[in-house]
Order: C-alpha cells, then structure tokens, then sequence
C-alpha cells in the first residue's frame, strides 16, 4: 500500500470488503432494534406516526388542497426517510467509531455506507407497508412508470451515499456538522416536495422570474417527483381520473399537483440525474480518500 | 523462503495541534491559528519478515512500536516508504475493538472475522473452532457487553487465530487472561510457528520473546537500533534502557556507578560441569551506595536458567575502585555456552542502578551421560 490509493484501488478495496459491509449493516439494524419490546415494528411504525402527524397537519389542518393526500405523502416520505436516515447517522459514524478506525483496517467509508446500506433496508420496508396501504385502500398505482423507479432509487442512492460519506469525513475534521446536519436536513425536508406539490404551490411563482430550474438544483426533488409519479396518478381511483386542460393540452386533473411532463422526460430526467450522481460519488471517494489521510491526528 | 511483509524506507508524521479548533466558530475565528508540530514517530524503518519467521517488535513505551504496527495493518498511512504484504494478515491489536457490545458473541465471531477480512463461509467453517478455543460455549448466544473482560478477550484472540491467516500480529495481548488461557494461547502461537507461518509479536516483556521469537527488532525513539537474533537484539535493548536511563536521571545516581568488568582468578571462563566457580566484579562508583547484586544466566537460545540477587544483604560500596565477588557453589549445567547478565538494584524499590548485559560468557564442558540443561545425578536403580 502506498501514502495515497488511487480511485479505482480504492474502489476495488470497496468492493472486496463488501461482506464487512453487509456485516456492519445487519449489526447496524439488529442493534437498533435489540433490546425494543417492537423491534423491527418501529422501523415502520415511526414513518407512520411522522405520516399521520404531516397529513393531520398540512392536509386537514392547512388544507394543501391535494387530492388523496395520504398516497402522495407516502410517495414522498419513503424517499426522503431513505435520505434523511442515512445522512442524520453517518455524519457522525466516523467520530463515534473511532475506537475502531483507530484499531482496525478498512475502508473508512464502509462505516458510512454501512449506514446507507441499514436506511436502503428500511426504505425497503416502508416500500411494502406503502404497497399494503395502497392495497387496502384499493388505489392503483400507474404501473407504466415503475420501470423508472429503479433508475431513480439508483440516483437517489448514489447520491445519499456520496453525501453520507463526505459529511462522515468532515465531521472528523468540524465536530459541529454532527449539529449542523439536522438543520440542514429540517430546511431540506421543506425544499423538497413532500407536503406540497411543487406544480402546484412552487412552480407558479418561480415561473414568474422564469427560474423554475433553481428548485431542481435540489437532486431529491426529481426522485420524489418520479416516485409520486408512478405511486400516486391512479388508474382506477374515479377522483384522481379527471381530466383538465393545461397549457392546451387535456391531462389527468392530477397533474397539476405533478408536472404534466410525457413519460420521456421524466426518462431522460431521471438518467441524466444518475450519471450526476454516479460523478458525485465517485467525486465523494476521491475527496474521502484525501481527507482520511490526517483522521489518526484529529480522531 | 518468501518474504511476507517487506517494509521499505517507512517514516510517520504526525502533526500534533496544541490549539485545536474542531469546532466551526473556532475554524472561523482561527482560520489558520494553533501551533501546529510534528513529531516523527518513524525514522526510514526497513525490513522484511519471511515466512515461518517469528519476529519480535521491542520497544519501551513511546518507542513508535505500535505506529509501526499499524502502519503494517494498514490503520495508518506512512508519510513516505512503502510496505509490501503478501498473504492475508490477522492483526490483534488491542483485541475486541471491532466487537459490537450489544450484540451476542455469535453475531460478533461473524462482525469480527469480516472486519479482520475474512469471508462469512469461512467464518462459518471455523465457528465451531472458535467457540471451542474461547471456552465459552454457554454464553455464546449472550450479548457481549455481559461478558467479563476475560471472556471478551479470549473470544476476540480465539477469531483471530482461527481464521487461519498467513500472518499473524500480535500486540501485547498476552498480557490479558489468565495463566491457562495464555499458556493456550503461546500453544497456539507455537503451533503456528510449525505451521510455517510468519509472527509479528510486539511486547516489552523481554522474557515473551526470548520464550517464542528467532529475531527481534528493537525501536527507540522511531529508530530501529537493532534487527538480529533475539538475544543480541535483547542485549542492545536493555544497554539501550540503561543509556536512557541515565539521561534522564536527576539525582545522577545512575551515572555514578558502572560496572567495568567481571575477572575469574584464572581468567579463563571455561568450567567443567559440576565444578564451582568464582567471578569477581569490578565497580567503579562515584559515591557510597549500598545496593542488591542481580545476576542472571541465560542459554544462547535466551532461557532464563537463573536469576539470583542478594536481597536482605546489600553490598557497600564506597567511592572509586570496587571489587565485588560472586560464588557459584557448583554450576551442574550441561554443554555449552552461558551468558551471565549483572546489575546492581536499588534496595528499596528495584530500580536498576547498572546493568551489563552478557557481562561474561561461560564455557561449560561436560563428559557425563544426562542430556538437557542440568545434570542432576540421577541413580537408577532396581529396589
């Protein structure tokens, strides 16, 4: 091993230390759970309770004036949980773990992917309590675009990861990110459409100064917008099969909460956004790879 | 032969912040600020391990034997050199920090054995093994943070030395557990060495690696002094001790005596086995003292056979010249050569005032029939 790896060393140490990541991912979530009389229940049952505060709160309360909004929340909230989880716990894994990084050799950032890794797991579940909601409701979502959904959770994980690994860097070097970050990700939460519709609420007024495309800057935003997407539009639900007529043409009434693109653009959208984010990580390891260098003097 | 780990032309820096500002105000408000020095741990360190070589790592405390270590492990990054590893490598260095307290032994063995490198299926293989060598079968579905420490231990060392690498370093870990587990684990450590494998052993304990190493290396203030067969890497390490010792002693007492030499009447060190033997020591000393004589044989191979002080009956000494003798009422040890080590200890605590390594050699000649280290006349007889 030499003073400094180089990117594609460093990727294939990665990948050969991937069964001490999946390691460190069954641990991550077994030690979250241990010792709780519910265990793995409130993995779910957390989201649920967020879910029914925000839907108590903007729905019936604020009145958003989204149709079936509990469906639109969900879509949204699984995305940013994913994203929210992984980030509010790696930023610190370095620091909390440095007994180990100072004792034992890795890839440091295994430890942050680890975190990543437990929060796809979740994302996973509140993926299926979503669908037996959907079931129980009897709303059925527009099976056309679910071919997009794996391209844009590929984004959405490349570019969580690049994030968790960069901030679980900093940290070592400016304890207060572990603080910091929950800010962030409370401001973030609200640039991000989960409690209101950005074709409704967003997209009037930015088109006024005809700066629509500073609220894409945000990468989530087209993630959750491609979930809504394909969970949201029914194609049964009588209330959300409704036409109007926008901008001349005649779409489903529930496009104007979402935007009335053709399925192409979300397409292109969506592949464009992963090779962003598949730059963005690999941008991440190679900043990882010089900040790792001074962790054994500020650890 | 092969060489496992080659460590080329290794140096470590470590920048040492008087003024940290680890916080975002502090960062802001001092951008640049803080004293920052550097302390070189490791000086231009080389050498290399080959297989089936046992090495030791010796080194008083701040010596830069653990940084070598890990910079071995791959925990640190060298400032500048390179090390090469070929074959897979088990670190124990500081045994169980990869362990998981909330989570049961078992899933810890499995946590452990992928963060030393190794794969789930053969962790499986070798489980049985494990919790076999940890002696600590009934507890193996507890979670660890129960464990007393011993047990922690025993578990993490029974993972690494199971997980069958090609090389194995170990970090001062015998020191934990009790008598059996570690004579258990010198076994293991044994078998090993017959297995053909490399060992990196570091320790202060000099007794440690004359028991298991064929060479040590002894680091001193990030330098390697000496790389050599144990027993004059040994004796290197203890002058070594000694010097320092003495640049740091305030009260000068330890400059103030040194042992010059050890004369026999005949001058000659050859004894015939079961003859007695007289040495006499030539002190010079500074000041009166009053202080214990240690005296220590060693075999070339570097077994303690004796050590012997005259606790309760100090010997005086008074400025200038002193001569100071020693009897050996009979020395009943086979062929060979004996290194004799002497020192003068400090009555009251066991400070060691002087020290000369292999001070004397002894020549034994021995025509008898026993074979061994010491002849103890035995009679065989039919009662």
């Amino acid at each position: 091993m030499s003073a400094r790896d180089s990117l594609v060393t460093r990727l294939r140490n990665l990948w050969n230390r991937r069964e001490l990541l999946f390691s460190l991912i069954r641990s991550d979530i077994r030690i979250k759970y241990k010792n709780s009389a519910l265990g793995i229940v409130w993995s779910m049952l957390t989201p649920s309770l967020f879910l029914a505060i925000y839907w108590l709160v903007f729905g019936e309360v604020l009145k958003n004036g989204i149709p079936n909004f509990v469906v639109y929340l969900f879509a949204g909230m699984i995305v940013w949980n994913m994203f929210n989880t992984s980030l509010s716990t790696a930023t610190g894994v370095i620091v909390v773990r440095s007994g180990l990084v100072k004792k034992v050799s890795f890839p440091r950032e295994i430890l942050a992917l680890a975190n990543v890794g437990a929060a796809t797991f979740y994302f996973f579940i509140q993926l299926g309590v979503f669908g037996a909601y959907l079931l129980l409701v009897q709303h059925s979502p527009d099976y056309a675009y679910f071919w997009l959904l794996p391209i844009a959770f590929l984004a959405l994980y490349l570019f969580t990861a690049a994030l968790a690994i960069l901030m679980s860097a900093i940290t070592v070097y400016m304890r207060d990110m572990e603080h910091f970050i929950l800010i962030i990700l409370q401001l973030w939460f609200f640039l991000s459409p989960v409690v209101y519709s950005y074709e409704h609420s967003i997209a009037p007024k930015l088109h006024v100064w005809g700066v629509a495309w500073l609220y894409f800057l945000n990468p989530i935003t087209l993630i959750m917008l491609t979930f809504q997407r394909a969970f949201y539009v029914a194609t049964t639900a009588p209330s959300t099969t409704q036409t109007v007529v926008v901008h001349g043409h005649t779409v489903p009434a529930i496009l104007q909460i979402l935007p009335s693109w053709p399925m192409s653009t979300y397409f292109y959208l969506d592949l464009a956004l992963l090779g962003i984010m598949v730059t963005a990580f690999l941008l991440a390891e190679v900043l990882f790879g010089r900040l790792q260098g001074n962790f054994e003097s500020e650890l | 032969m092969t060489t496992v780990i080659k460590v080329e032309g290794i140096s470590k820096t470590f920048k040492i912040h008087h003024e940290r500002h680890q916080s975002l105000k502090e960062r802001m408000l001092h951008p640049r600020s803080g004293s920052t020095e550097t302390f070189n741990a490791l000086k231009d360190i080389s050498f290399s391990v080959d297989t089936n070589e046992t090495v030791g790592l010796v080194g008083h405390n701040g010596s830069g034997k653990s940084t070598l270590l890990k910079c071995i492990c791959g925990v640190l990054q060298p400032t500048s050199g390179q090390i090469h590893i070929r074959g897979s490598l088990a670190a124990l260095l500081e045994l169980g920090a990869g362990f998981q307290p909330e989570l049961s032994g078992r899933d810890n063995i499995f946590l452990y054995g992928a963060m030393l490198g190794f794969s789930k299926k053969m962790v499986e293989g070798i489980f049985d093994d494990v919790v076999d060598f940890s002696e600590i079968a009934n507890f193996i579905d507890t979670q660890v943070k129960f464990y007393s420490s011993g047990m922690y231990v025993r578990l993490a060392f029974a993972v690494a030395v199971n997980v069958d690498p090609d090389i194995l370093v170990v970090d001062e870990v015998l020191a934990v557990g009790d008598e059996r587990f570690q004579a258990k684990c010198i076994d293991r450590i044994r078998s090993f060495q017959d297995e053909g494998r490399s060992i990196l052993f570091v320790t202060h304990n000099a007794d440690q690696v004359r028991a298991i190493c064929d060479r040590a290396i002894v680091l001193d203030g990030g330098k390697m002094i000496a790389d050599g067969p144990t027993h004059e890497s040994l004796r290197i390490f203890r002058e070594h001790l000694m010097d320092s010792a003495v640049e740091h002693d305030r009260s000068g007492l330890l400059a103030s005596i040194t042992i010059d030499s050890i004369t026999t009447p005949s001058g000659s060190f050859d004894v015939r086995s079961g003859a007695g033997m007289h040495f006499d020591v030539n002190i010079t000393s500074h000041g009166a003292y009053s202080g214990n004589f240690v005296m220590e044989i060693f075999t070339r191979k570097g077994l303690l056979i004796s050590r012997s002080d005259a606790k309760g009956s100090p010997v005086n000494l008074t400025p200038g010249q002193n001569r100071v003798g020693i009897d050996l009422a009979q020395i009943p040890l086979l062929d060979g050569i004996y290194d004799v080590n002497i020192g003068v200890v400090d009555p009251r605590g066991n400070t060691v005032i002087a020290w000369r390594e292999q001070a004397a050699s002894i020549q034994v000649t021995y025509d008898g029939r026993e074979g061994g280290l010491v002849e103890l006349g035995a009679a065989i007889r039919q009662q």
